[in-house]
């Protein structure tokens, strides 16, 4: 389906939820990746809002993004309960490992690094989460592997 | 002989290899020729011993753990009586030290059974409360909820029914339940859990808080974070409308309750109820400034009562055991269980629900098993991002709100993040200032600026430059911060700071 008619159809899925901006913003990057910046001027008229308040929305929170990012997301927390089992040491190697700093994207598209502000998976510190997965207890050489992995079966689909 | 195999599936549980063992687990049985089932079951908290397998055979049920794949064809092909001589054998996990120890009511069935299960549910209690609240008048559950002590486990610890109370005098019919499952604070997996383990739990709370304030409809706030317990709960939510428990005549009553779960975008500030419920309405999650309180102008304008997960998931045990059982626990204002989380560099991490009033130490020594990375505890950090630091001294201080204030701490989500003595305070300092710099909503000055300069100052103090001028202006803003803010984001930033200042003043000399 194309971008315009995908977004006519969320456009009508949420016009009259209340509140319904957030979860439109979910819906247009589950299906697109981000919320293409030209999208933003539909998406106020039909919310009876500014241009101006949509894209405040969307610069306010973490999750959204108006370009798009890595077919995979590696986020690694770096919050309290990660920083006292070894977090900041991971924090390190995920950039070392894969070459770029955090909120970038490798040079293949592959991967977005990104920290993240605790996964709630604390009596394992430390965590990263790749796409919807949390993995802990992690070390330097753990995530090595897990980041080897991150590619696999992409060739197939 | 018929057996049944449990294997959590919550996000811990899965994140040290459960899945694995899971699969291995099927694999093994397929060869074999007597019945069994795998049931994913929630997660009893013991994360420490996950990847945790029970096994029931003629209704007795023990367990193994932690396991790795490769030991599950050995464990399958023991015979009960001599199941016990395995190293990995924890034996009935009720009598095992670690869960005997605790007193667990809003966590009793977590880890029981598969989370979805409804029939599972209901064996065990379900919806007890929810029955007995359809049959009483709004004053009378409010009240019963008024008499239990209960108050907000998000933190702020305000009284559930003086909340409810305002809610239900306040005038109109639109109000609105809003269940704030923003867990954002580090070291804290409680509401997580719940929901992965025991979702129609939460449910049965916020509808019986809707039959108390006269509220339709309930909004769950769940962050992004946690993609696991957003499945479980939508899925939930589906199945009780299904069976009658949400939705138009709630248990073939002519009462109604709709919830609808809406996912936050990664923000901390959400978290802050009002900031939350300006994320609900589809905004940036920016405070509000109180009054007016949002019992009384609160989700689109309307009186709404705001309270955590674990809040409203502990209200179906006191409307089934009645207010004075819950009250019976506890002590002072700080009455019920508590729910502590134990994280950070801890050898047996886990959910601890106990009564109010045991010291931290006590709590410690007898689940924590120290550090695991074997050194000294050295600063344990209670309440999240903005709990104040604790050195070896003030461990003594008992779990309770009041006390917990006094010392200069508090309690908050009940989050324990545990550090050793490699931990370099100054560091811990300039993070929590970096952090308020990161999620600040922007609305005030002191919270917005004063986390930026408090970083920058935190840099300075840490490279040994103009120390005693640096610490007098750490101190300055602060103050500023403490305040000047308009929540209790900027308000206690402070309180990290400040007590690894205090605490642990050489590793600023």
């Amino acid at each position: 389906m194309d971008t315009e008619r995908l977004l006519a159809q969320l456009l009508c899925q949420y016009e009259n939820t209340p509140g319904g901006l957030l979860p439109l913003l979910h819906a247009v990057q589950e299906d697109l990746g981000y919320v293409p910046p030209e999208s933003i001027p539909a998406i106020a008229e039909v919310m009876n809002l500014s241009a101006a308040e949509v894209h405040g929305v969307i610069s306010f929170y973490h999750d959204l993004k108006t370009s798009p990012v890595g077919r995979h997301t590696l986020q690694v927390c770096a919050a309290e309960s990660c920083q006292a089992a070894g977090g900041r040491a991971l924090e390190h190697a995920a950039q070392e490992q894969l070459g770029i700093g955090f909120g970038e994207t490798t040079d293949d598209g592959s991967v977005t690094l990104e920290k993240v502000y605790c996964l709630g998976n604390c009596a394992c510190s430390p965590s990263v989460r790749i796409d919807n997965e949390t993995y802990a207890r992690l070390d330097a050489t753990g995530l090595t592997a897990l980041i080897a992995n991150i590619g696999q079966g992409e060739g197939a689909s | 002989m018929s057996q049944r195999f449990f294997i959590p599936r919550d996000t811990t549980a899965v994140a040290v290899g459960a899945n694995e063992v899971a699969n291995t687990l099927a694999a093994v049985l397929s060869e074999q020729v007597s019945e069994a089932t795998i049931v994913r079951n929630g997660s009893r908290g013991a994360f420490w011993l996950e990847p945790l397998m029970e096994i029931e055979t003629q209704g007795e049920r023990v367990g193994f753990g932690p396991l790795f794949p490769e030991d599950v064809a050995d464990i399958v092909a023991l015979s009960p009586a001599d199941r016990t001589e395995h190293p990995k054998y924890l034996g009935k996990l009720e009598e095992h030290p670690w869960f005997a120890g605790q007193q667990r009511l809003t966590f009793a069935r977590s880890g029981l059974d598969d989370p979805l299960c409804l029939d599972a549910y209901l064996s065990r209690h379900g919806f007890d409360g929810l029955e007995h609240a359809l049959h009483l008048p709004p004053e009378d559950i409010v009240d019963e909820v008024t008499r239990s002590g209960l108050r907000g486990r998000g933190g702020a610890a305000f009284p559930a029914g003086i909340k409810w109370n305002t809610v239900l005098q306040a005038a109109g019919d639109e109000k609105y339940i809003a269940c704030n499952a923003d867990e954002g604070d580090s070291g804290t997996f409680a509401d997580r859990l719940l929901m992965e383990s025991d979702p129609y739990m939460l449910i049965e709370g916020m509808t019986i808080a809707g039959l108390a304030v006269g509220a339709q409809q309930g909004y769950i706030y769940l962050r992004s974070e946690y993609p696991h317990a957003w499945e479980v709960m939508h899925t939930a939510i589906a199945k009780a409308e299904a069976a009658g428990y949400l939705g138009e005549g709630i248990c073939d009553s002519d009462r109604q309750f709709h919830l609808e779960l809406r996912l936050g975008a990664g923000s901390y500030i959400c978290g802050e109820e009002t900031a939350m419920l300006e994320s609900l309405e589809g905004r940036r999650g920016v405070v509000r400034a109180k009054p007016p309180l949002p019992a009384i102008e609160g989700l689109f304008g309307k009186p709404t009562v705001v309270n955590n997960v674990l809040t409203l998931a502990a209200i179906p045990t006191i409307m089934a055991g009645g207010a004075e059982a819950y009250a019976a626990l506890g002590q002072g204002r700080s009455l019920g269980t508590i729910t502590l989380q134990l994280a950070g560099n801890i050898k047996n991490g886990g959910l601890v629900e106990v009564p109010y009033g045991a010291t931290l130490r006590a709590v410690l020594d007898q689940f924590g098993g120290g550090t695991r990375s074997g050194r000294p505890i050295r600063a344990i950090q209670v309440g999240g991002p903005l709990g104040a630091y604790l050195p070896e001294p003030l461990w003594d201080t008992p779990l309770d709100y009041e006390a917990f204030a006094a010392a200069g701490g508090m309690l908050g989500h009940g989050g324990v993040v545990v550090f050793d003595d490699t931990v370099d305070m100054a560091q811990q300092a300039r993070f929590a200032m970096a952090f308020c710099a990161e999620e600040s909503c922007g609305k005030c000055t002191p919270c917005r600026v004063g986390s930026v300069r408090g970083t920058e100052v935190m840099d300075r103090i840490i490279a040994r430059e103009s120390l005693d001028e640096n610490m007098a202006l750490l101190d300055d803003l602060c103050e500023t911060m403490e305040l000047g803010s308009l929540c209790a984001m900027g308000g206690l930033t402070p309180n990290p700071v400040r007590s690894a200042l205090q605490y642990f003043p050489e590793d600023f000399a």
